[in-house]
C-alpha cells in the first residue's frame, strides 16, 4: 500500500508547479482569460516543450504513455494555478478519445500534431435537452455512401471555439436516449455547414455551441465502430471526472491556504480575525474537507490502478463528494473574506468559479449519487 | 499509488478469518451481544486472543505484542469488525498498558502487563472529574504522601465499567503550586482499596456504563506511581499521541452501514422498501461516501505510521469525522426501527432491533463528547494545521 506519486509523478507536477509560480500571477491569468481566444499561445507551445501535452498518449506516437495518476498530478498543480488554457478540454477529453479511439489512422495523424502544440481539439457531447445524460443524442449522423451526414447543435462544447476539430457525438440508430446507436466521429470544423456561437463562462474560460448542417464526414473519421461510440464516451466521462476532481483538490487546497492567510493578516476588533474560536472550527472543517477530498481522488486512483471493478463506482462517489466538499470550502472561503471576498479584484472568487464549473461537468453532486446507487443497484 | 495487499497479506488475511470463524461461535456472539452477560463473554473472548498471541497487537512484540506491521493490525481490525466483534475493552490493553510499558519501572511491568494480557485485571480510566471535562487539567482529586503510601481523596466521573473494574488508572493532583500541568501524577489504584465507592450514573440510554468513583482517604502505595511524581501529565499526553489509527472505527462503521442496508430492504412502507425510498436512499449514499472518504484518510495515517512516522492531528480529524459518521449511521438505523424505536430492552416487539438502535442511538451521542469532545478536536487541528 502505498499512496506516493512515483518519481516521474513527482517530476511532472514540480514542473507544473513551476511555471504556475513563476509564470502565472494571477494577474497574468487575468489578462490570458480576458484576451480573445482566453488561451495563450505561447503558453501552448511552453506546454508542447515541456511535454505536458504528450501525457496519456502511446509512445509509438510520440507520447509519454502516461496514466490517469499522471494526469492527476499535473492537474492538481493546474487548479491550484487556476491555469485557464484548455488542457483538460484538449488534451484529456479529445485527446483521450482519440487515444482510446483504435483507429490508427486518425491516431497517426492528430496525436502527433496535439503533442507538438499545432492541434486544437474539442468534445462535444453536450445538447440543449440532455443535461448530464450524455446518451440522450438528437444530433443524427445519416450514412451516405462513404461519409456521414451530421446534423445537430451541441452546446457548452469546452475549447469550442479555438478547436481545428472535435470529436462529436451523434445517433445513427436507435431511440433519443439509447446507449446503443450513438457513433463518435472526427470532424473538421471548417467543413462546410458549420457554424460556431462563441461564449465565455464564469471561469473566463472559451466555449461554444456548435451547429452542424448537413455537414458532410468520412465514414474514416468514425472513431470506435459505428453506434458503439457510448464505451468511449463512458471512459472518457469516467477519467474527465477524475482530472477535474484533481483539479478542484488543488483549487480546494489554495482556497482553505488563501483564506486562512486573509484572517492571519485581516484585523478587527484589534485582533486578527484568525484568532477567533467561531472562525477556526470553520476553518478546520474546510481543512478536513480537503483532506477527505484528497482521499477519495486516491481511492479513485488506487482502484484504477488495481484495476478494481469498483472504479466507476469510486468516480461517482468522488464527483459526489466533490460536489460537497466544494461548495463547503468555496462558501467559507468567501464568507470568511468578508467584503473582500466579493470583489473581482481578490483571486479567491475565481477560485470558486472555476470549482462550480467543474462540479457541473460530468453531472453534478446529486446526479452522480444517484449514478452511484443504481450502479449498486445493478450490481445487486 | 496503490493498495493492493501483498501475497503475505493475503494469506494473513485468510488466517484471520479461518480463526474467527472456528473461535468466535454464535454462541458467543449471542451471550457478547446480551448486556447480562456482556462481561464474561468479552473476558472469554479475550483469553481466546491471548492464547493465540494476537490480543495486543499495538505492544512492542518484547511485551507480549504480536509485532504485526501496520498493514496486518489493520487487516486483523477490519476482519473483526465485518464479523461483528466488539473490539477488546481498551482500558488495560490499549490505555493503560502501553503507559506501564513505557514509563514503568521493571517491578510494574511484571506485575500489571500479564494480567492485562490475559485480561484477568480489567481496568477502568479514572481522568475526568465533575470540574475538569474538556479541561482536563483542571483535575482536583488530590493525593497527599503519608510514609510509603498516597492518600487519595476526591472523585472521578464517566468511568466507563466501574462497576467491573478491578484497577483503575488515575490522574492525581500531587502539587497544586505550579502550573496546573506540571504537579499531576499517575496512580495505578486497586478498586478493592477501602474508601472507593461507586456510584451508578444512569444514562440516556437506560443502560449502565458510566459511574462516579469516590475516593475518600483511599491509601494508595508509592509503589503503584508511574514514573516520577508530579509527570504523569506527560505521560497521559504521551499516550494520546500514541493513539491508534483505527480511532476512526471504520471498520465497525462499515459492517452497522452493511447492517443498516439489509434492514433497509426488509423494511416496507407503503407498498415499498425504505431501501427503494428516493430520500432514505440519499440519506443511505451520503453517509456511505463519506465513510469511503474517511476509510481512505484511515488508510493514509495507515501508510504513514507503517513507514514509522507518528499521525499528528489526523488522529483528531479521524476521530471527528469518524463519530459524526457512527451517529449517521445509528441514526439511520433508528429510522428504519420507525414507531419500535423507542421500545426498552424487549427485542420480541416490533423489530428485535429496535431496542438496540435506540440504546446505541442514544449512547452515541458520547462518542462526539468523550476521548476529547469533538470541538476539542477541533482545537486541536486548529493549533497544528493552521497553527492560529
Amino acid at each position: 500500500m502505498n499512496f506516493d506519486y512515483s518519481e516521474e509523478q513527482v517530476m511532472l507536477r514540480d514542473s507544473v508547479q513551476r511555471f504556475v509560480q513563476s509564470q502565472y500571477e494571477f494577474e497574468t491569468r487575468r489578462s490570458i482569460a480576458e484576451s480573445e481566444t482566453a488561451m495563450s499561445a505561447e503558453n501552448w507551445a511552453q506546454f508542447a516543450e515541456l511535454g505536458w501535452l504528450s501525457i496519456p498518449f502511446d509512445e509509438q506516437y510520440g507520447g509519454f504513455g502516461g496514466d490517469i495518476q499522471d494526469i492527476a498530478a499535473v492537474m492538481e498543480e493546474m487548479g491550484k494555478g487556476l491555469v485557464i488554457e484548455p488542457f483538460f478540454a484538449n488534451v484529456i477529453l479529445f485527446g483521450g478519445l482519440l487515444q482510446n479511439s483504435g483507429n490508427d489512422a486518425l491516431k497517426e495523424k492528430y496525436i502527433p500534431q496535439i503533442i507538438d502544440g499545432s492541434l486544437q481539439g474539442a468534445y462535444a457531447f453536450v445538447e440543449r435537452q440532455s443535461r448530464y445524460q450524455s446518451a440522450d443524442v438528437l444530433t443524427s449522423a445519416n450514412k451516405q455512401g462513404d461519409n456521414y451526414v451530421l446534423n445537430g447543435t451541441k452546446t457548452v462544447v469546452f475549447n469550442g471555439a479555438n478547436a481545428d476539430v472535435a470529436v462529436v457525438s451523434a445517433r445513427t440508430s436507435g431511440g433519443q436516449s439509447d446507449e446503443d446507436g450513438i457513433s463518435l466521429l472526427l470532424v473538421d470544423l471548417s467543413s462546410d455547414g458549420v457554424s460556431r456561437q462563441n461564449y465565455r463562462l464564469m471561469d473566463g474560460q472559451l466555449v461554444a455551441n456548435i451547429e452542424f448542417k448537413d455537414v458532410s464526414v468520412s465514414a474514416d473519421n468514425l472513431l470506435g465502430a459505428e453506434g458503439q461510440g457510448y464505451v468511449l464516451m463512458k471512459a472518457a466521462e469516467l477519467q474527465g471526472s477524475v482530472a477535474l476532481a484533481a483539479e478542484a483538490l488543488g483549487i480546494a487546497g489554495k482556497l482553505n491556504e488563501l483564506t486562512l492567510d486573509y484572517t492571519k493578516t485581516r484585523e478587527q476588533f484589534g485582533t486578527t480575525i484568525s484568532t477567533f474560536q467561531v472562525l477556526q472550527h470553520r476553518m478546520v472543517d474546510t481543512f478536513m474537507e480537503y483532506e477527505l477530498l484528497k482521499s477519495m481522488l486516491f481511492r479513485a486512483l488506487c482502484s484504477w490502478a488495481d484495476g478494481d471493478d469498483e472504479f466507476e463506482l469510486d468516480v461517482r462517489a468522488l464527483k459526489a463528494k466533490l460536489a460537497r466538499s466544494g461548495k463547503l470550502i468555496g462558501d467559507e472561503a468567501i464568507q470568511i473574506h468578508g467584503g473582500m471576498g466579493m470583489t473581482d479584484e481578490m483571486s479567491v472568487g475565481h477560485y470558486v468559479k472555476r470549482l462550480m464549473t467543474i462540479n457541473a461537468i460530468f453531472g453534478d453532486g446529486d446526479y452522480n449519487q444517484q449514478q452511484f446507487v443504481q450502479l449498486q443497484d445493478s450490481a445487486a | 499509488m496503490n493498495t493492493a495487499f501483498s501475497e503475505e497479506d493475503l494469506a494473513f488475511q485468510q488466517e484471520v478469518q479461518a480463526f474467527i470463524k472456528q473461535k468466535y461461535t454464535p454462541e458467543l456472539a449471542a451471550r457478547a451481544a446480551n448486556p447480562k452477560t456482556f462481561k464474561d463473554a468479552q473476558i472469554e473472548w479475550q483469553k481466546i486472543l491471548f492464547e493465540q498471541g494476537w490480543i495486543a497487537p499495538n505492544w512492542p512484540a518484547e511485551y507480549g505484542g504480536t509485532g504485526w506491521t501496520p498493514t496486518q493490525s489493520y487487516i486483523f481490525d477490519n476482519e473483526r469488525a465485518m464479523a461483528g466483534i466488539s473490539d477488546v475493552v481498551p482500558f488495560g490493553l490499549k490505555m493503560v498498558g502501553p503507559v506501564i510499558y513505557t514509563f514503568g519501572n521493571d517491578e510494574q511491568k511484571e506485575r500489571f502487563l500479564p494480567a492485562i494480557l490475559s485480561s484477568d485485571d480489567w481496568w477502568c480510566q479514572g481522568y475526568s472529574e465533575p470540574g475538569a471535562g474538556s479541561d482536563l487539567a483542571a483535575l482536583q482529586t488530590k493525593a497527599v504522601l503519608d510514609g510509603d503510601d498516597y492518600i487519595v481523596n476526591g472523585a472521578k466521573i464517566w468511568t466507563t465499567y466501574a462497576q467491573h473494574a478491578d484497577w483503575i488508572f488515575c490522574l492525581v493532583r500531587t502539587d497544586s503550586s505550579g502550573k496546573r500541568q506540571s504537579g499531576i501524577s499517575f496512580l495505578l489504584i486497586d478498586m478493592k482499596t477501602p474508601g472507593i465507592e461507586v456510584r451508578p450514573i444512569h444514562t440516556i440510554d437506560n443502560y449502565h456504563s458510566l459511574n462516579e468513583v469516590i475516593f475518600k482517604d483511599v491509601r494508595v502505595p508509592v509503589a503503584n506511581r508511574i514514573g516520577e511524581q508530579d509527570a504523569g501529565w506527560t505521560y497521559a499526553k504521551a499516550l494520546l499521541a500514541h493513539e491508534r489509527v483505527s480511532i476512526a472505527e471504520v471498520a465497525n462503521s462499515k459492517r452497522n452501514l452493511a447492517e443498516v442496508k439489509k434492514l433497509a430492504q426488509q423494511e416496507v412502507n407503503g407498498g415499498q422498501t425504505l431501501y427503494s425510498d428516493t430520500a432514505f436512499r440519499s440519506r443511505l449514499a451520503e453517509t456511505e461516501i463519506e465513510l469511503m472518504a474517511l476509510e481512505y484518510t484511515e488508510l493514509r495515517v495507515l501508510a504513514s505510521v507503517s513507514r514509522g512516522e507518528t499521525p499528528g492531528p489526523e488522529s483528531s480529524l479521524l476521530k471527528i469525522k469518524g463519530t459524526e459518521i457512527q451517529q449517521a449511521i445509528q441514526e439511520l438505523r433508528m429510522q428504519i426501527a420507525g414507531y419500535y424505536c423507542g421500545v426498552l430492552g424487549q427485542d420480541d416487539i416490533g423489530h428485535e432491533f429496535g431496542s438496540a438502535a435506540r440504546q446505541a442511538y442514544m449512547y452515541g451521542r458520547a462518542a462526539s463528547i468523550y476521548g476529547g469532545s469533538n470541538e476539542v478536536q477541533r482545537n486541536v487541528i486548529a493549533r497544528a494545521v493552521l497553527r492560529v
